[in-house]
């Protein structure tokens, strides 16, 4: 019906036409739901808005220490889901002035009888807080893998900015602790590279 | 509606195919535009009857009924079929059964793959309901399907649930496609683009919206898929991923989804306010413009359902202002209705006594809209009965009175009989008590704290809960009255004319009612 139509009427654009343009509009979207992915994590780590602090900080000039601001760091710990390994802070909070280096340690301890492999995933709250905290090294760049019964004291190295917007006093920086244990050796040199790349 | 194309097959010499496979392998626009309506009114009475459990549940406080595991499956099935099997499918049933008509064509431009795209649905709504049979029971996470609930938490059926709507995803683009197509290749000689019927623009605009996007929830399903499956952490913290950025891709989708529901509603109000008010439609290009504009500014609002995920202070008041600005062509639209009844010359038949509940009803859903956008104000709203009752006003008499409004408005058309007025009055009447009792009361549960998704709640919220379940069985109950009703007038009744509506305007009034199985074999000419 619709091609007798057509004959009749040879001015008319194609519906392959339509169609073409149609799906490639599809296709289009269908790569930019994907491509959503790393357009986040991007805007993400421009604006630091969902908390996740970068990856390690290199700066050629040390920066002068700011005596006259105090800043105080609180941290936390916690434990992903099914996640059975004892994890807290060293210390609970500190007092740091923006620019000084500051060394401070987070405890794990795996309990089970079997060895497992840990990773630590970093956010920072407040979120404005996120660009202005350094980590020079921090346990979360790397897997953690622990034998059983095996304990740890991890080292975190972290630099407040002395550009830390004036109104932050307090930033909160907690970690939580996923079991990677479970993955194969493939999947987990995947993941090793995903995880240093995004989590830093 | 199926009676009356077959009785006319008898005098006509290319009639439909006898038996079933005339149903199973029908390329003609009617055929497919009825079996669309049908399935979405089979869908509408399923996805009802859940929402009958969950209102019978949430009648009085305490667990009475279901165990909150089901309850959870009735709002996330409730949800999912409703707009996937109810809403959705009976638009494309209008389009395939008015668009032709109103452009003068003889049928849709793909009609092989219309035919494909309708037997898609059963397909997918089967195995999304037979996921209710499962270990493990359906989908229970809401509509939403927000991750990690849905990924790391959901049921063993949420990969079926995926596949649902990866056909269901594949029949929308297929059904856009063909209109796309056949609105810009079939119109009549001289129907140019701004002489289009407003229903044609409306869906237009629509399927635009519905190529953009129905191809990015494949996308964040597909993704849902690989983190269940294949490892991969898209979604999950653990490995890098984000659950945020499930609330972001989904909610991408999701905005224009809702305008998907409504803009052809839009379209069809448009035909039936200026037809019973026996005056051509104030503004046209106006209301073309206002269309396109609230599905470009569509896009750029999504984050306004996510205030509360954290977001920087621009974020918000961006998302706020352009939602807000959302109002300016909606009120356009409104306007231009109420000045084309304005010193007209109003009758009120059912189609438009449920079109001039449409728009005092969608625009109070549209105020609570309004009030949901303020993002300071959102956090109080967020995840209340508020926001329940704010998009079940733009659903039910938005969505859904359009529907009703277009059925009785085109009836005559379709079965060549005119339907019963005073069945449909009183079809409108309890339809439009019921509903404000069912959905009015959760606008003060919600103001007052009551979140949704739960299936038990605090005392003092008890007598709304009672008055909010007993409208929502009339309205349920009074949608078998419509059943009724249109079968009645499928099966026979007063003859109708060819213009049973003496205001009505279009070139669908110009061919018989019933309308022959074929139409417009010659072009007409549109001056």
């Amino acid at each position: 019906m619709a091609n007798e139509t057509a004959n009749e009427q040879p001015e008319r654009r194609s519906n392959s036409k339509v169609i073409a343009w149609c799906l490639s509009g599809v296709v289009g979207m269908f790569a930019f739901g994907f491509a959503l992915v790393p357009l986040y994590d991007v805007f993400c780590e421009i604006t630091g808005i969902n908390g996740k602090t970068g990856g390690r900080y290199e700066s050629g000039a040390t920066q002068q220490v700011d005596e006259n601001r105090t800043v105080r760091v609180q941290f936390l710990a916690s434990n992903g889901p099914g996640m059975t390994w004892e994890f807290r802070p060293v210390v609970r909070s500190i007092d740091v002035h923006p620019g000084q280096p500051v060394t401070v340690n987070f405890y794990a301890a795996n309990g089970t009888d079997h060895a497992m492999v840990g990773q630590a995933v970093p956010s920072l709250a407040p979120s404005e807080g996120t660009q202005f905290f350094h980590k020079t090294e921090c346990f979360c760049f790397n897997q953690q893998p622990l034998e059983a019964g095996e304990s740890v004291e991890m080292p975190l190295i972290f630099i407040v900015d002395r550009d830390l917007p004036e109104h932050i006093t307090k930033l909160t920086l907690s970690y939580t602790l996923y079991d990677q244990g479970k993955m194969t050796e493939v999947s987990r040199s995947d993941r090793t590279q995903t995880t240093t790349n995004n989590n830093g | 509606m199926s009676a009356v194309a077959d009785t006319h097959a008898q005098d006509h010499h290319h009639g439909p195919a006898k038996g079933i496979s005339r149903w199973l392998l029908t390329t003609n626009h009617k055929d497919i535009g009825s079996m669309y309506l049908i399935f979405s009114f089979a869908m509408f009475l399923l996805g009802g009857s859940m929402a009958m459990v969950i209102r019978a549940e949430l009648f009085q406080p305490g667990l009475q009924i279901v165990e909150p595991e089901f309850f959870n499956q009735m709002t996330t099935m409730h949800g999912l079929i409703m707009v996937f099997g109810a809403v959705m499918p009976a638009f494309v049933g209008l389009a395939n059964w008015m668009l032709p008509l109103m452009v003068g064509a003889p049928d849709m431009a793909l009609p092989r793959m219309n035919n494909w795209s309708f037997w898609l649905l059963p397909c997918a709504f089967l195995i999304l309901v037979s996921t209710l049979f499962m270990q493990g029971g359906a989908p229970n996470f809401g509509w939403t399907f927000y991750a990690p609930l849905s990924t790391t938490y959901g049921p063993p059926s949420t990969t079926f649930f995926i596949f649902a709507v990866h056909i269901m995803g594949v029949s929308s683009i297929m059904g856009a496609i063909n209109v796309i197509a056949t609105i810009l290749n079939m119109r009549a000689p001289g129907m140019t683009l701004m002489k289009m019927p407003l229903f044609v623009w409306t869906w237009l605009i629509t399927a635009f919206l519905l190529i953009a996007v129905m191809p990015v929830l494949a996308g964040v399903v597909t993704m849902m898929l690989m983190d269940i499956h294949f490892g991969t952490s898209f979604f999950d913290a653990a490995g890098g991923g984000d659950p945020v950025l499930f609330q972001h891709v989904f909610w991408f989708f999701g905005h224009p989804e809702v305008y998907i529901m409504i803009l052809p509603a839009f379209g069809a109000i448009s035909h039936i306010v200026a037809a019973f008010s026996r005056k051509p439609l104030f503004g046209y290009a106006s209301m073309v413009y206002a269309v396109g504009a609230i599905a470009v500014l569509s896009f750029v609002v999504w984050a306004h359902h996510m205030f509360t995920v954290g977001m920087p202070l621009a974020g918000q008041l961006f998302f706020m202002y352009a939602t807000l600005l959302i109002a300016v062509p909606t009120g356009v639209k409104v306007f231009n209705w109420v000045t084309t009844m304005f010193r007209g010359s109003l009758s009120f038949e059912a189609p438009m006594l449920f079109a001039v509940a449409f728009i005092i009803l969608f625009t109070i859903g549209g105020f609570s809209g309004l009030m949901l956008a303020i993002a300071p104000a959102d956090f109080q709203y967020h995840d209340t009965y508020f926001v329940v009752a704010h998009f079940h006003y733009v659903l039910v008499p938005g969505a859904i009175f359009g529907i009703f409004a277009s059925a009785y408005f085109w009836l005559p058309k379709w079965t060549g009989h005119m339907y019963d007025e005073t069945l449909a009055k009183t079809h409108f009447w309890l339809s439009f008590i019921g509903m404000n009792l069912a959905f009015f009361p959760m606008h003060f549960l919600g103001l007052a704290g009551m979140p949704r998704r739960i299936p038990d709640y605090a005392l003092q919220f008890t007598d709304f809960n009672m008055i909010s379940s007993i409208g929502a069985f009339m309205f349920g109950a009074t949608q078998l009255l419509f059943l009724f009703i249109v079968v009645k007038c499928a099966r026979g009744g007063e003859k109708a004319p060819a213009k049973p509506w003496d205001g009505a305007e279009g070139l669908e009034w110009t061919v018989p009612s019933p309308a022959p199985y074929h139409t417009f074999s010659t072009p007409p000419e549109v001056k």
